[in-house]
């Protein structure tokens, strides 16, 4: 008896000691063969399985992308689904590597959750969405309304401070999944539904009649979405920022996923550095010296990819904005690779 | 060699010695000591690697947040709430919130319980088929499921806030919720709720005293004209001495939604329906056991001593019945208690929702938040069981068993 004890009490003592898994997520990447990625339980445009199972979204090509520049095959993902309040813990535990899902960039999240930002891959602000025959034209006609909200959300802070702001009342009903707030809205259990702009879009085409319902023209905050991934490990946060900068790089060289073989044989400078016949900068990330072919072939530049799953190429039709890139106009700008 | 009578070993020492030791005596104790010391230092082990990792990775750690502003709305709160107050009460709201949505679901749960148990128990062959149907159809679907189902049901057949069903023009059902008038205290309401204490307090006192007379002396007291006097008549005399107790603040359709009044819900009546019908389905079946588990020559004798079915099943079968319900009725309140956090599904905010939900990931202090959540569920469950504990006994020891 006294003998089992002993042996127990070791078992768990080494167990125990062990430190915490070290930082070197690419190798654990590499070994596993697959990137484990955490998105959104469906959110269109964003990330979002169609009917085959296959996911979408621009979220979910960041992953793609990722996957590309390691692997070069852009199916090596494994998609971990997580509902907001789920999302940090995922990350922290290392049940995923790196966190894209529709997340907003603020000072909270970034410095006591255990986990950076990488970049933004979408400006966005919070909006309303209300029934057409309400009448209301302004979210300041929304006194003592109720309004439905997905909670764990910047959203959800922001509501109760424009409200509180405009020394409006209302009545919130949190739930925990984006389905379940919809469901709730279009049941009429509230009046306003509120998520980022994007997402009110994106979640109208999920309603059964889509055009009784208008998205009002307030935005009443700034959210912009983008990765994350885990403290402690800098090789796999560079790797995760300088994918979206790659991206970025690439729509403003003019480099496509159709023309970027020719553009790899041209004779010029940025080129030749960017695509890696000159200079070695994936090697130093970690990666290949063509990892932004790579990226590219994989899921396009980042104009590609905004027009296939949130622009003019997709159901949502969302216009450019902010999006754009810094010298069209928008807020996209990417370090030069050099 | 002494030859002097041997002194007794000290009491305390071989109390301790048999409780920890058992046969193996001191050996035993070590043993026991052993086996603490171990349990103790692994969940330092537990606490302390916890810690470290939670260091390194710079993930904020510590109970200070609870102080911090929780900047969320609570859209039923039962204590004055706003977004600028701390995560403390977040938690101490979501508590009562949770604690609410058990008692009332608790109480239903047991009143219709022991109705359907009675039905399945009852001679008419149609009532005691309907409660075998009512059994046999709600405790084999799943409860979550049973949760949606009132929910969906319930938003879908009313209408929206400006088509509200009226009552009288003072209480309006919308798929906002029940909106009742609220009452509002008067300057009579002091010498009223004082007088109905008295009233309370005074036919209790009457009640006593006709119980002794009648075990004692055998002599019948009649005394509800008394207590009626006592309960209604005194406290009406107050109100027309010192003025209405309350009045009430009438509901009234204002922009979206009702302004005035008190509002009930419709996430807390999906969630109570639920939680109670589904639960009462397992106490009718523990009920109907116990009530079954008296011998059938009580009912024989009650009914020659010429009472009712009623009141034999009353005064005879159910207190008998009690001692073999009492034990597994508690497991069946701790499981409504704990099922209550199934409210996260349709938005009622209980504390797993608006604590262990919303304010986790806004803080991201899942061990500390977790480890609370888990504590007060334990400490309800425990607390529940100790008072249903303490009723069995008195239960069993009224029965002289």
């Amino acid at each position: 008896m006294k003998r089992v004890t002993l042996a127990l009490t070791l078992a768990l003592a080494a167990g125990l000691s062990a430190e915490a898994a070290d930082a070197q997520t690419l190798k654990t990447v590499k070994d596993r063969g697959m990137l484990s990625c955490g998105v959104s339980q469906g959110l269109p445009g964003f990330s979002s399985p169609d009917d085959k199972g296959n996911w979408t979204g621009i979220d979910v090509d960041v992953c793609r992308a990722i996957a590309g520049a390691i692997f070069n095959d852009p199916t090596k993902v494994k998609y971990v689904p997580l509902s907001a309040k789920d999302r940090f813990t995922a990350l922290q535990s290392g049940e995923i590597d790196v966190l894209s899902r529709n997340t907003t960039w603020t000072i909270s999240r970034d410095t006591s959750l255990g986990a950076n930002f990488t970049g933004v891959t979408y400006y966005d602000g919070q909006g309303f969405m209300v029934k057409k025959s309400l009448k209301v034209n302004s979210a300041l006609e929304l006194n003592s309304a109720s309004v439905c909200v997905q909670t764990g959300t910047t959203t959800e802070q922001n509501l109760a401070d424009y409200f509180k702001a405009n020394n409006m009342k209302y009545e919130v009903i949190a739930f925990a999944t984006n389905d379940e707030t919809v469901k709730a809205y279009e049941a009429g259990r509230c009046d306003v539904f509120t998520t980022d702009q994007s997402g009110l879009y994106a979640n109208r085409l999920k309603l059964a009649k889509p055009n009784d319902h208008m998205v009002l023209p307030e935005i009443i905050s700034k959210e912009p979405l983008g990765p994350m991934v885990r403290h402690g490990d800098d090789q796999w946060f560079d790797i995760v920022k300088w994918t979206l900068f790659a991206m970025i790089t690439a729509e403003e060289l003019g480099v496509t996923s159709k023309n970027v073989d020719e553009k790899a044989k041209l004779e010029n400078p940025e080129l030749k550095r960017v695509l890696g016949s000159d200079g070695n900068f994936g090697e130093q990330l970690g990666l290949t010296k063509d990892w932004v072919v790579r990226i590219v072939k994989a899921v396009g530049n980042y104009g590609e990819v905004f027009d296939r799953n949130v622009g003019a190429g997709s159901p949502l039709a969302i216009n450019r904005g902010l999006n754009n890139l810094w010298n069209k106009g928008g807020l996209q700008y990417a370090p030069p690779i050099r | 060699m002494s030859t002097g009578a041997r002194k007794p070993p000290p009491q305390i020492a071989l109390k301790i010695r048999r409780i920890l030791g058992g046969k193996a005596g001191w050996n035993g104790v070590a043993v026991q000591f052993a086996f603490a010391a171990v349990l103790g230092w692994i969940g330092y082990e537990i606490v302390s690697n916890a810690r470290a990792n939670l260091e390194n990775q710079h993930i904020a750690a510590g109970f200070g947040f609870l102080r911090n502003n929780a900047g969320f709305d609570v859209n039923q709160t039962l204590i004055p709430y706003t977004g600028s107050d701390t995560f403390l009460r977040v938690f101490v709201v979501g508590l009562l919130n949770t604690l609410v949505v058990s008692v009332v679901g608790i109480v239903f749960a047991t009143v219709i319980g022991f109705i359907v148990a009675l039905c399945r128990l009852s001679p008419n062959w149609l009532l005691s088929r309907v409660g075998e149907i009512y059994v046999e159809v709600i405790r084999n679907l799943p409860l979550l499921f049973q949760i949606l189902f009132w929910y969906l049901a319930v938003l879908a057949a009313l209408p929206n806030p400006r088509q509200s069903i009226s009552l009288l023009g003072i209480t309006f059902i919308s798929n906002r919720g029940l909106v009742i008038p609220r009452p509002v205290g008067e300057s009579g309401l002091e010498p009223f709720l004082a007088m109905l204490a008295l009233g309370i307090v005074g036919s209790l006192a009457l009640r006593f005293y006709a119980r002794r007379a009648l075990f004692r002396q055998g002599r019948m007291v009649r005394i509800w004209p008394y207590v009626l006097g006592l309960l209604f008549g005194l406290p009406l005399v107050t109100m027309l001495v010192s003025g209405l107790p309350l009045s009430f603040e009438m509901p009234q359709l204002k922009g979206f939604n009702f302004a005035g009044g008190s509002r009930i819900i419709p996430e807390f009546v999906a969630l109570t329906v639920a939680l109670s019908t589904y639960t009462a389905a397992f106490i009718a079946e523990i009920v109907r056991a116990g009530i079954l588990s008296v011998h059938k020559g009580q009912m024989e004798a009650g009914s020659s001593l010429g009472l009712s079915r009623g009141a034999t099943l009353r005064l005879i079968v159910v207190p008998q019945a009690m001692r073999v319900i009492v034990p597994p009725l508690t497991n069946q309140y701790l499981n409504l208690t704990k099922n209550s956090s199934l409210a996260v599904a349709i938005g009622y905010p209980d504390l797993v929702s608006v604590f262990a939900g919303t304010s986790l990931s806004q803080t991201g202090q899942a061990i500390e938040i977790i480890a609370m959540t888990m504590g007060i569920y334990l400490l309800i469950s425990l607390l529940t069981s100790a008072v249903m504990s303490v009723y069995g006994w008195r239960v069993s020891r009224s029965l002289g068993a």
